[in-house]
């Protein structure tokens, strides 16, 4: 019955072959465009079937192997597919929105130079996360984490004619390198653990069978968990690695939408989420989830106030939910971490794309006035919700559901991990309030951000300003889709304190989710204790705080507009600080990269030059030496030829003799 | 007075000296092949004695094998001289020397 899960990633794959390999002879962008994003919309279409199919079917899990892979000793790995709720549920996610970001594509980059290059790329993306996600044991999902990576260098070095393009397609290379290589050693360590009392195994259903044979708590499942979660930080760009993801708006829009906020930087929680057993039995571990989680969601914020780059707001608003999403995985709320990276993806992909639209309209205005002004920078922006209000209403709606207010979709799945953060027996209130404040941080820069794009006076240049079109329908029909997603989206997650008060509304995602988490939840004993009145009181702070964050962004860049400029003047070294993000950078240059550079050019000039290069020239002139020094025995003259001949022989004669 | 074998090999001894002294000293190829031929022919003087004075045959065998040889050298030889002198107008042995650096 699940026998062709292997569809799923092969349509993207297919998809990639042909644009990748014949593109160049096609040329057309209409048929490499439609192959593209049929080849999605085709996988897309298996992925319901399955969804639908599982979600009859008494049995959760199941596995289809479709190939032998290698057999080592007791280790047999294969090429085999997990179908369970939580792949089921990722894999509508990656291929329902990167249907749409295929679509939204053929507008968006029409015109660009490579757009075949870009399709297959955007293909192969989609055929490593469906690997990612559907792999059933941790080296198939490994081959897919790679994958992911490898075309985020691609598509971030898209413009690699441009050079901070091609260096921030290597800083998030490099960077995820760091994170993978705690995954490798996570995955050694958990291999040699669970071999240690004789099972051998990678595949996960089989490791969660077998979690029971650690200690609970103990040292081995500790370092196995932090050195997986090193790999997620990486990947999904926690601190300490999550320098790249702001670089890497250099990409083009739609690949920000799709790799930088929807899919690839979620694979680590969907990791977390996949070994929970694992993760569960280490407190340790999930304490430090938690914390980096809740930092990293307040610490990417505070960089979100300072940028005028409108595709980096977004990018560190997309560090920050995704910080959301690790603090419920450190407080044992599997459920409302995959919750939030579902609501996250439509709302954020949302708010990219509509960011991408925006400048869209704005380079093709700075193109028609022949201007060569940052169509990125919002302080060129200013009063477009008349000029695109489809774009504008879309974007509105996303920010209502970014900032949590009621009903909106991350209203739900936000502050369930809220609440789960305040009641769990693994979390804390320092880490509700973090949370929380993170959660009013972001409604503030957020209506920062519209209101300076969107609201206010026209800033554009008087020559452009009425160039600005809205854009065509394959643009702004999945910004329709998504922005209905993002508003309604949460209602599959509605929390059993509103469900019960309401009526009988079921909380449809914990239930559907139920099979992959709920054991862990029952074995640890993590639950969420409260009464109603707490969980209401705390959702109604957190909208509050929301509000207060909208209130302050309406009165500084709408009501008051000078207000920013003395603020930044009265804070200026706070505010410098800020702009510069926090000097981060700096502060790894000088700590890691340049330190590094320095040993491998000192490595470089002495090592490698002095010694291997020493010893290699120096065997040469040493054998040329002594032929220099031998030469001179070869006169060439017969006569020396012969009386060194005489010479030896009369010695010979006499060592005979006289012996 | 009674020629013994000792006179035989002091006359071949002196004879093989001469040889070698003219082979390292003179420079005309065809001298040094003379001399050459004197060494031989020292050689084969001794043979001879030895052979009369042992009583043993295998000596003068020794001397037809050492002459046929010397005569095929003799040949080769020249002939060599003969192309060297047709390359060069000079049967020099300091000009021979084309291995040379």
């Amino acid at each position: 019955m699940y026998d062709n899960l292997w569809l799923i990633p092969f349509f993207p794959l297919l998809g990639f072959l042909i644009n990748g390999l014949l593109g160049r002879k096609i040329k057309n962008e209409k048929v490499i465009g439609t192959i593209g994003t049929l080849a999605i919309f085709a996988s897309f279409i298996v992925s319901c079937m399955y969804f639908v199919r599982l979600l009859g079917d008494d049995i959760k899990t199941h596995e289809t192997i479709v190939a032998s892979w290698m057999t080592m000793g007791p280790l047999s790995i294969d090429w085999g597919f997990l179908l369970d709720p939580l792949s089921a549920l990722m894999i509508l996610n990656v291929t329902g929105l990167s249907t749409l970001i295929h679509l939204y594509s053929i507008g968006y980059m029409h015109g660009e130079d490579g757009y075949a290059r870009f399709f297959a790329y955007l293909n192969l993306f989609t055929f490593a996360m469906l690997m990612l996600v559907l792999g059933n044991n941790a080296l198939v999902m490994f081959v897919g984490w790679e994958g992911v990576g490898l075309c985020s260098y691609l598509l971030i070095g898209y413009y690699y004619e441009k050079k901070s393009a091609s260096d921030a397609g290597k800083k998030a290379f490099v960077v995820n390198r760091v994170g993978d290589f705690g995954f490798l050693i996570g995955l050694f360590t958990l291999f040699w653990a669970l071999g240690q009392n004789g099972v051998w195994t990678i595949n996960f259903t089989e490791i969660a069978a077998n979690t029971g044979s650690l200690e609970n708590g103990g040292i081995i499942v500790t370092i196995i968990t932090l050195c997986f979660f090193l790999g997620a930080t990486g990947k999904s760009a926690q601190i300490p690695l999550y320098t790249w993801l702001p670089d890497a708006m250099e990409g083009p829009t739609p690949v920000s939408a799709l790799i930088h906020a929807a899919t690839m930087v979620t694979a680590g929680v969907y990791m977390i989420g996949r070994m929970n057993g694992l993760f569960a039995m280490a407190p340790d571990t999930m304490m430090t989830i938690a914390i980096v989680g809740a930092a990293t969601a307040i610490f990417a914020a505070t960089i979100g106030f300072a940028q005028n780059d409108i595709k980096r707001v977004l990018a560190y608003s997309t560090v920050s939910q995704l910080g959301y999403m690790f603090l419920a995985m450190g407080v044992g709320a599997f459920t409302a971490g995959i919750f939030h990276l579902l609501t996250h993806a439509f709302f954020k992909a949302c708010l990219f794309l509509g960011s991408g639209s925006v400048i869209h309209g704005l380079h093709h205005a700075y193109h028609h006035a022949h201007l060569h002004d940052d169509a990125q920078d919002m302080r060129n922006m200013g009063g477009i919700r008349k000029k695109m209000p489809i774009t504008f209403v879309t974007f509105f709606l996303s920010t209502l559901a970014i900032c949590g207010l009621p009903f909106f979709s991350a209203f739900f799945s936000k502050d369930e991990i809220l609440w789960w953060s305040f009641a769990s027996p693994r979390g804390h209130w320092i880490l509700w309030l973090v949370g929380t404040a993170a959660a009013g941080m972001t409604a503030f820069y957020m209506f920062r951000l519209v209101f300076m794009t969107f609201f206010g006076k026209q800033k554009t240049d008087a020559r452009a300003k009425d160039h600005i079109p809205e854009s065509p329908l394959v643009m702004t029909l999945p910004l329709i889709i998504l922005a209905t997603l993002a508003t309604f989206g949460g209602l599959i997650g509605v929390p059993h304190v509103i469900g019960n008060t309401v009526g009988h509304i079921p909380n449809l995602i914990q239930d559907f989710l139920a099979p992959v988490f709920a054991h862990t939840q029952e074995l640890h004993h993590i639950h969420a204790h409260g009464t109603a009145a707490v969980e209401f009181g705390l959702m109604g702070v957190s909208v509050g705080i929301g509000l207060v964050g909208i209130g302050l962004a309406w009165i500084m860049y709408c009501k008051y507009p000078e207000i920013p400029a003395r603020v930044c003047n009265r804070f200026s070294r706070l505010h410098k600080a800020v702009y510069n993000k926090w000097y981060v950078d700096e502060l790894y240059d000088a700590l890691i990269v340049n330190p590094t550079k320095r040993l491998g050019t000192g490595l470089w000039q002495f090592f490698d030059v002095r010694i291997v290069d020493g010893i290699v020239n120096g065997l040469g002139r040493c054998i040329r030496g002594t032929g220099e020094l031998l030469r001179h025995t070869q006169t060439g003259y017969t006569h020396s030829y012969a009386m060194s001949m005489v010479i030896g022989v009369v010695l010979i004669i006499a060592i005979c003799v006289f012996q | 007075m009674i020629v013994s074998v000792q006179h035989y090999m002091v006359v071949s001894a002196i004879l093989f000296s001469l040889g070698t002294i003219g082979v390292l000293t003179r420079r005309n190829a065809i001298v040094v092949f003379m001399c050459i031929e004197l060494m031989l022919n020292a050689v084969n003087l001794t043979f001879i004695a030895l052979s009369s004075h042992l009583g043993n045959l295998d000596g003068q065998i020794f001397v037809l094998f050492i002459m046929t040889v010397a005569a095929a050298e003799a040949a080769v030889g020249l002939a060599l001289m003969i192309a060297f002198y047709r390359n060069r107008e000079s049967i020099d042995v300091e000009d021979f020397n084309l291995l040379k650096l």
